[in-house]
């Protein structure tokens, strides 16, 4: 390397050392007025304010809360309710999506149409102004004592939704144990008879003795406690309803939103995926002998699934991302909370930094797992 | 030989029709509606909702709706007719709150003004949305339009009132949040793809840093420091206004997606093109201007307006730090006592207005689409 700027290499590092001092330079800049702002204005920097006592109430949390309980603990609930949202929404967006989707490619004429338009709707209408409208028509329904009761035991009303429910005892988290083991099992086993198929070329059903471990062991632990079951049913008591499982009218809102927007673009995802198979894999598998079940199951889903799993990673970010909207409605999630804590403490950087800190974590996590998943099924050519 | 006999003459058999069931309108019906039991089980379901989701919308809409209501003596509008009426729309809430929605709390013998300015950025779209000013006196174009709807905005010249930014609101919010978010956005995303696919490794990890970390958390987040932690940032004394953080805080997160869209241009472009640059001994500036950009960004046009079309629909964010665009002004508007339960009939309103713009947006998209591959197709 010649000390001359004709130099290729010498240019390229002399770019970098002006392009990162500049970088550093300009942190270093904001951090010292930040520190000179911050000791003017009187404001402590550092998360001891996580153990003062929060004094915020909180409508929903699925840990037991109360306003006496410290901003860690109000900020844990917010973040449960943030994944309670999320994951519920995953996994209905994505069910609705793939139906959608479906539809989209229907050889019926009225359903693809119906199916585009809801698509071409939903895409075009800003999230938050949907989440909005559905919770401004949530607060029109009836009052509690005139609640809409569509099915029995189901109330609808400006206090949310009621649903029945079951008395929830130990036998029944034994049973959610046990039906996480037996699906592990089921996992294990059909691993094992496949392994075993490869050995010799015997097809082997897995699914009678996976079916059996995923169902009959919750179901013979559940009876061995004695099977109990009361039903929790809704009732108006008063002004208000007791008992059953409720969801209130931001999560319901939130909820609804999320799913129907979603779902939009993963039925575009969906329905690009199915396209992409060629029409020869589907004339090759029937040139095969293989019945239209197993031909979808082993020869089109594989590779659909291909070219549909990352772009269907980025939407379940996506959702993930956009339950911090709940803000806007008052659904207490962890957006929510934190700006609430950061407005009463005044420690805006840590409030920010744990929010970015959270959305940073999930978004790493649900890529790290798709991407493993995604190098799992990937094509092995060669 | 009197075998022979006279050539037969061909009489071509009289056309059928083709078979009635087969071909026209009903061929078509049962070939695309009714082809088969549960085809034509989920027409007949389809159908019946269809009809009767719109007969209820159309009477809910149109049949029994209040389009207009009485100004009381204290001033307030008498909103009792609306809520008396539970089966119809109340457009009432529109009619004598459209200013509102629309221009925020703009002076209101001004509102000519930001009338304008969404005017001109309608036509600033619709110019650059045609090929044949796809030329670099388009930049001189925006540049000009831009200037125009500030001083509209501003006023303070040419005999203008000035407005302050405090009072402007609506649709030009929307508009200004996400049209010189894209302006700013563009070319700092065009540095950074490049710098993603840089040789120089400092560079490039400053880069991915860049693009993940926004990329990683919502929007929301950004917003938020923007309004709260920006200021700490600054000097003592230097304040900038909300709306002004609110826009560098789009544009931080535009450009980190519209990097990702233009780095798959780049990728997408042949491996061939770059080499025959390097070996017409083109420097890095020159290769990167001439040969390779007006190839990677015309590929990545489609993508480049459906991500437009996103920033369009999340420049409504802003309504959580305060910042009344459309979405906000709509909010609002429903917070008079009067108003008080009238969102759907505001929200659809507003849903029009944004429906309107990206539907417009997406069938560009479409057809760009088709046309920019017209060579790819067989």
């Amino acid at each position: 390397m010649r000390l001359s700027w004709s130099d290729e290499r010498f240019r390229g590092i002399v770019w970098q050392v002006l392009i990162v001092a500049l970088v550093v330079g300009t942190i270093w800049w904001l951090w010292q007025n930040t520190t000179h702002n911050l000791r003017t204005r009187n404001i402590a920097t550092g998360f001891d304010f996580l153990w003062r006592e929060a004094g915020l109430p909180i409508g929903e949390s699925l840990i037991a809360y109360s306003p006496a309980d410290s901003y860690f603990r109000a900020l844990l609930a917010g973040l449960l309710n943030t994944l309670k949202v999320a994951l519920v929404g995953i996994v209905l967006a994505t069910v609705l999506g793939t139906l959608i989707g479906i539809a989209k490619l229907s050889r019926n004429w009225l359903l693809s149409r119906v199916a585009g338009a809801y698509v071409e709707i939903i895409r075009d209408l800003p999230l938050l102004l949907q989440l909005l409208f559905w919770y401004a028509l949530m607060q029109l329904l009836p009052g509690p004592r005139q609640a809409l009761n569509p099915i029995e035991g189901v109330f609808l009303s400006n206090r949310g939704m009621k649903l029945p429910f079951i008395h929830w005892q130990d036998a029944h988290t034994a049973a959610l144990l046990a039906f996480a083991a037996g699906c592990a099992g089921a996992w294990l086993y059909a691993r094992a008879r496949r392994a075993a198929q490869m050995r010799d070329g015997q097809p082997r059903a897995a699914w009678p003795g996976a079916l059996v471990l995923m169902l009959g062991l919750p179901l013979a632990v559940w009876g061995a406690m004695g099977a109990p079951f009361e039903p929790d049913m809704p009732r108006l008591v008063g002004f208000n309803f007791r008992g059953g499982l409720t969801l209130t009218p931001e999560y319901a809102a939130l909820l609804i939103g999320l799913v129907t927007y979603t779902a939009a673009f993963i039925a575009e995802i969906v329905r690009a995926g199915i396209l992409a198979v060629n029409q020869g894999q589907w004339e090759a598998a029937q040139a095969l002998g293989l019945p239209g079940g197993k031909t979808l199951r082993l020869v089109v889903l594989p590779q659909a699934l291909r070219v549909i799993i990352p772009p269907l990673t980025s939407q379940f970010l996506n959702l993930t991302k956009n339950s911090s909207l709940a803000v806007a409605i008052g659904y207490p999630d962890i957006v929510s909370i934190a700006n609430t804590t950061l407005n009463q403490t005044g420690q805006a950087i840590e409030g920010i930094a744990i929010i970015m800190l959270v959305y940073l974590t999930i978004s790493l996590s649900i890529s790290l797992f798709m991407n493993w998943y995604n190098a799992k099924i990937a094509l092995v050519e060669r | 030989m009197s075998d022979i006999t006279a050539p037969v003459r061909f009489t071509p058999a009289a056309p059928r029709t083709p078979p009635l069931l087969a071909a026209g309108p009903i061929g078509w019906l049962r070939a695309n509606l009714f082809s088969s039991w549960l085809s034509t089980a989920v027409t007949l379901l389809l159908g019946y909702l269809l009809v009767r989701w719109a007969i209820g919308f159309v009477d809910w809409a149109f049949v029994k709706a209040i389009w207009s209501v009485e100004t009381g003596a204290d001033g307030r509008p008498q909103t009792q007719p609306c809520r008396l009426n539970r089966e119809g729309a109340c457009w009432a809430v529109v009619t004598e709150n459209h200013r509102f929605i629309l221009f925020g709390l703009y002076p209101y013998e001004e509102q000519w003004r930001p009338l304008l300015a969404c005017v001109l950025f309608v036509g600033l779209y619709v110019v650059s949305a045609m090929r044949r000013f796809w030329r670099k006196e388009l930049a001189i174009i925006w540049l000009i339009t831009l200037t125009v709807i500030g001083i509209l905005m501003w006023g303070g010249v040419f005999g203008l009132t000035y407005v302050d930014q405090e009072r402007w609101g609506g649709l030009p919010i929307t508009l200004i949040l996400s049209t010189f978010g894209l302006a700013f956005a563009f070319p700092l995303a065009i540095l950074v793809a490049l710098g993603r696919r840089s040789s120089l490794p400092a560079i490039r990890i400053i880069c991915v840093l860049y693009v993940e970390l926004i990329r990683g958390v919502p929007l929301i987040s950004l917003l938020f420091m923007a309004s709260v932690v920006f200021p700490l940032f600054l000097p003592e004394g230097l304040n900038i206004d909300k709306l002004l953080r609110a826009q560098v805080a789009v544009i931080l997160f535009a450009a980190a997606y519209l990097a990702e869209v233009v780095r798959g241009g780049l990728q997408a472009l042949p491996r061939g093109q770059y080499e025959a640059a390097d070996a017409l001994g083109l420097s890095y500036w020159q290769k990167t201007g001439l040969i390779v950009l007006p190839q990677a960004l015309r590929i990545v046009i489609p993508p480049l307006v459906n991500t437009f079309i996103g920033f369009f629909k999340d420049t409504s964010l802003v309504l959580i730090i305060g910042i009344y665009d459309l979405t906000n002004a709509a909010k609002t508007a429903i917070v008079e006592p009067a108003w008080v339960g009238f969102g759907p009939e505001v929200y659809l309103f507003v849903g029009t207005i944004y429906l309107v713009f990206c539907f417009a947006m997406s069938k560009y998209s479409h057809g760009l689409e088709a046309e920019l591959n017209r060579h790819r197709r067989r």
